[in-house]
């Protein structure tokens, strides 16, 4: 067993505070991040589809927590996050396949992964909106 | 304590034949995912502002049960594959990482069951 040893203590290979933060580095810690944070949102989902299969009591329970003041908060990161996510996953997409891996082609890519999930968010949000007053 | 080298020790071996099941597994849910998010979304939207009986029939409905059912599936799928990357990447302490892994599989399990049931319990109206 290599743990039953006293470690030897060996020079380790540099990681990845030798290399410049840039734009590309910092969204592949958004996709893990955004990701992680989608696991409340199915939390989110799972309760509300169990508040409706258990009855109108429940169902109400969940609509006002959702229109609370902190569900929309939660909602409104939640609906971010996927759209974020859903837009880096087909960034990683487009790379799996060998395209637009060139310097200039990598930064126009994950900057319209950023302005591309705000203007969604808020393109949601507003048909939400006018949809919640009819 | 063996004379042979590490080289010598692997060879003939060849690959497992497997290793890949997850990164096609997490591109294949990844594609799956997109018209059906797009699908849940819209299925939001619609829902939005209306009453908890005009909600339950909607998602009665045979379509948008059989697409939410997918639509949980994929995600699921995709969630236990995506954490598990992450616990495996940061955490190195063998007992955690494996209690981790552990709880995230209940998780994706506990998470995907109850969709399923809430699901069809709203279909079949018992």
């Amino acid at each position: 067993m290599a743990d039953a040893q006293a470690p030897i203590k060996r020079p380790l290979s540099p990681h990845l505070q030798v290399y410049r933060l840039t734009l590309s580095m910092v969204m592949s810690g958004m996709h893990r991040i955004t990701g992680l944070s989608l696991c409340a949102g199915l939390i989110m989902v799972t309760w509300w589809l169990l508040a409706t299969a258990a009855g109108r009591n429940a169902h109400d329970t969940f609509t006002a927590f959702a229109s609370s003041w902190i569900g929309l908060l939660i909602l409104f990161g939640f609906s971010w996050a996927l759209l974020h996510h859903l837009l880096g996953g087909l960034r990683y997409l487009v790379w799996d396949l060998g395209y637009w891996l060139e310097n200039d082609e990598r930064e126009w890519l994950v900057r319209a992964n950023i302005i591309g999930s705000i203007a969604l968010t808020v393109l949601l949000w507003a048909i939400l909106v006018l949809s919640g007053m009819r | 304590m063996s004379m042979r080298t590490p080289l010598g020790r692997v060879v003939g071996f060849g690959s497992a034949k497997s290793g890949t099941e997850d990164f096609w597994l997490q591109r294949l849910t990844a594609i799956a995912s997109i018209p059906l998010t797009i699908a849940g979304l819209v299925l939001v939207i619609s829902l939005t502002g209306h009453s908890y009986s005009a909600v339950k029939q909607t998602l009665a409905s045979p379509l948008v049960a059989v697409l939410l059912m997918l639509f949980v599936l994929a995600n699921v799928l995709h969630m236990k594959i995506g954490v598990q990357i992450v616990i495996e990447d940061y955490v190195y302490d063998k007992n955690t990482k494996l209690t981790l892994l552990m709880l995230n599989i209940f998780f994706a399990w506990a998470i995907g069951l109850a969709c399923f049931y809430a699901i069809l319990k709203i279909s079949f109206g018992v």
